[in-house]
């Protein structure tokens, strides 16, 4: 048949000639080629002992923010859920009371803050929507798992640690 | 003066008969759509309202058919009654539109802006004002004036830094109830709404004054907290009540009730006042006859996530065993359809 497009090349196979036939240079050039990579740098990383730099704006698991004293920012608006076109996020809010204020900013909080990371898409529109500067994906990838239900993260595993604003932006003398 | 006067008057050029002794707001409200003034303060069913806000400002460019002057200053329309041949400018006039802007400003000078945190948020009236009307930053930076919560009776408080002093609540106490237990205390700046002495408001229809509030200063105890407004779904229900109309809007959140409000219309004003027996002791689907789910606005958040109209993709329209498969949703929405 008529080749279509006019660009078909014929191969032909001619017969090995000796220093083919005996194959020994080849085997040598492909070896050549596999010790010289003994000496070039190892591009694997050590995932997860050793982690790639993420880009600036990798947005990865969700952490719910403290403010300078230490006290959860999440005011429980509902902005978050409501904005979540994956519909991951749901939380029971809770009334503040007297002498929790060290650990809630407002007077209303989060009791219950869940997301679930199996629906979670990563896209942002949580910390776009957020009043209170209190969601961020700025943790590394969400983890695989076993089970369905481990992937629910709970306050437990969102709420970052505490940590104390002083020693990061007061330097002591 | 004959019964059967009418007056005609245009409102952004549309024209209108209203019956001598209407305001302009109502014969704009007859109109209806986008040349209806806000109003936070005006309340049709209770009486006396209305002049204390000024969110309903319009021009007046031609006082009436025998004096076509137009009146020197912008209006209040809830309080500025028709006259024959007037020409009023609501939106079409950029004096009206800075005006509102200004009144929205005012509004929001001792507001917290705490809408995160109120309840009212999702259906509060000063939050549609500021969306439409105001603008996207204060100039203000004083201190805000605040106050503690007051709790008015066990079932209802009130957040006076909220307030926007509409008086409407004051109306409710008045007109109501048989004795008027809370009023305005305070004048000017230092004005403030309360039970004089902490002294709880009990009686059967003190409820009606979280309804009637515009904003979140007068709030359901019994719904504090529980869910945001746009995460909860509308019914319409009644019952056979003794003291009151017995028609409601229940609010679900899966099986439970969350609160139970009157009916409100376009305007947020509720459509019959109901009693605190309807409105606290009755959370039980049991207790209610249900009509059917209300109908939000698409504009509304509380319709966001709550899917009327099954929009089924083209093949299903083709393919007889996917219609076969879909047919109680479909029933569904037929039911749904008047």
């Amino acid at each position: 048949m008529q080749s279509l497009s006019n660009r078909k090349k014929v191969l032909e196979q001619k017969p090995m000639n000796f220093w083919e036939r005996i194959y020994l240079p080849a085997i040598f050039k492909g070896l050549s080629i596999t010790i010289k990579h003994f000496f070039k740098p190892i591009p694997t990383v050590r995932y997860p002992e050793v982690e790639r730099p993420y880009s600036k704006n990798f947005r990865g698991q969700h952490s719910l923010k403290r403010d300078e004293e230490g006290r959860e920012r999440c005011t429980a608006c509902g902005l978050c859920a409501l904005s979540c076109p994956a519909e991951a996020i749901t939380m029971i809010s809770a009334e503040r009371q007297k002498g929790e204020e060290h650990l809630y900013r407002e007077e209303k909080y989060a009791a219950v803050y869940e997301i679930n990371m199996l629906r979670c898409i990563f896209c942002g529109l949580c910390e776009e929507a957020c009043p209170k500067e209190a969601i961020y994906l700025d943790g590394p990838h969400v983890t695989a798992d076993y089970l369905r239900k481990d992937f629910i993260y709970g306050k437990d595993k969102l709420v970052e640690p505490r940590f104390d604003y002083k020693d990061e932006h007061e330097p002591t003398a | 003066m004959a019964e059967d006067v009418r007056f005609k008057v245009s409102i952004d050029g549309i024209p209108v008969d209203v019956a001598p002794g209407t305001t302009i707001l109502n014969a704009a409200r007859l109109i209806g759509g986008d040349v209806v003034p806000p109003a936070m303060c005006y309340y049709s069913k209770l009486e006396g309202s209305g002049g204390k806000c000024r969110t309903c400002l319009v021009k007046v460019s031609k006082g009436s058919e025998k004096d076509p002057r137009p009146m020197p200053k912008l209006v209040a329309s809830c309080r500025t009654t028709v006259m024959d041949g007037m020409e009023v400018q609501s939106i079409t006039s950029a004096e009206v539109l800075e005006a509102r802007k200004g009144v929205v400003e005012m509004l929001l000078i001792n507001h917290p802006l705490d809408c995160p945190i109120c309840d009212q948020a999702g259906e509060c009236h000063l939050q549609d004002l500021s969306y439409e009307h105001g603008l996207a930053d204060t100039r203000y930076e004083f201190e805000r004036r605040t106050f503690d919560k007051i709790d008015i009776g066990d079932k209802i408080q009130l957040h006076m830094t909220r307030c926007i002093l509409c008086y409407r609540c004051v109306f409710v106490a008045d007109q109501l109830t048989p004795q008027r237990v809370h009023g305005i205390l305070g004048r000017g700046d230092a004005a403030e709404i309360s039970t004089y002495i902490a002294k709880a408001v009990d009686n059967e229809f003190s409820g009606n004054m979280i309804d009637v509030c515009p904003v979140g200063a007068l709030t359901d105890k019994t719904f504090r907290f529980k869910n945001r407004v746009w995460f909860t779904k509308p019914v319409e229900a009644h019952r056979d009540c003794p003291t009151c109309s017995g028609k409601v809007t229940l609010w679900y959140k899966g099986e439970d009730v969350l609160r139970v409000t009157a009916r409100k219309d376009t305007y947020g004003e509720a459509e019959a006042f109901i009693c605190n027996t309807c409105r606290f002791e009755n959370k039980a689907t049991s207790d209610w006859i249900i009509e059917g789910p209300r109908v939000v606005k698409r504009t509304s958040v509380i319709s966001s996530n709550h899917y009327e109209q099954l929009n089924p993709p083209p093949v299903v329209k083709k393919n007889l065993t996917l219609q076969a498969a879909n047919k109680e949703q479909f029933e569904r929405i037929e039911r749904l359809l008047p």
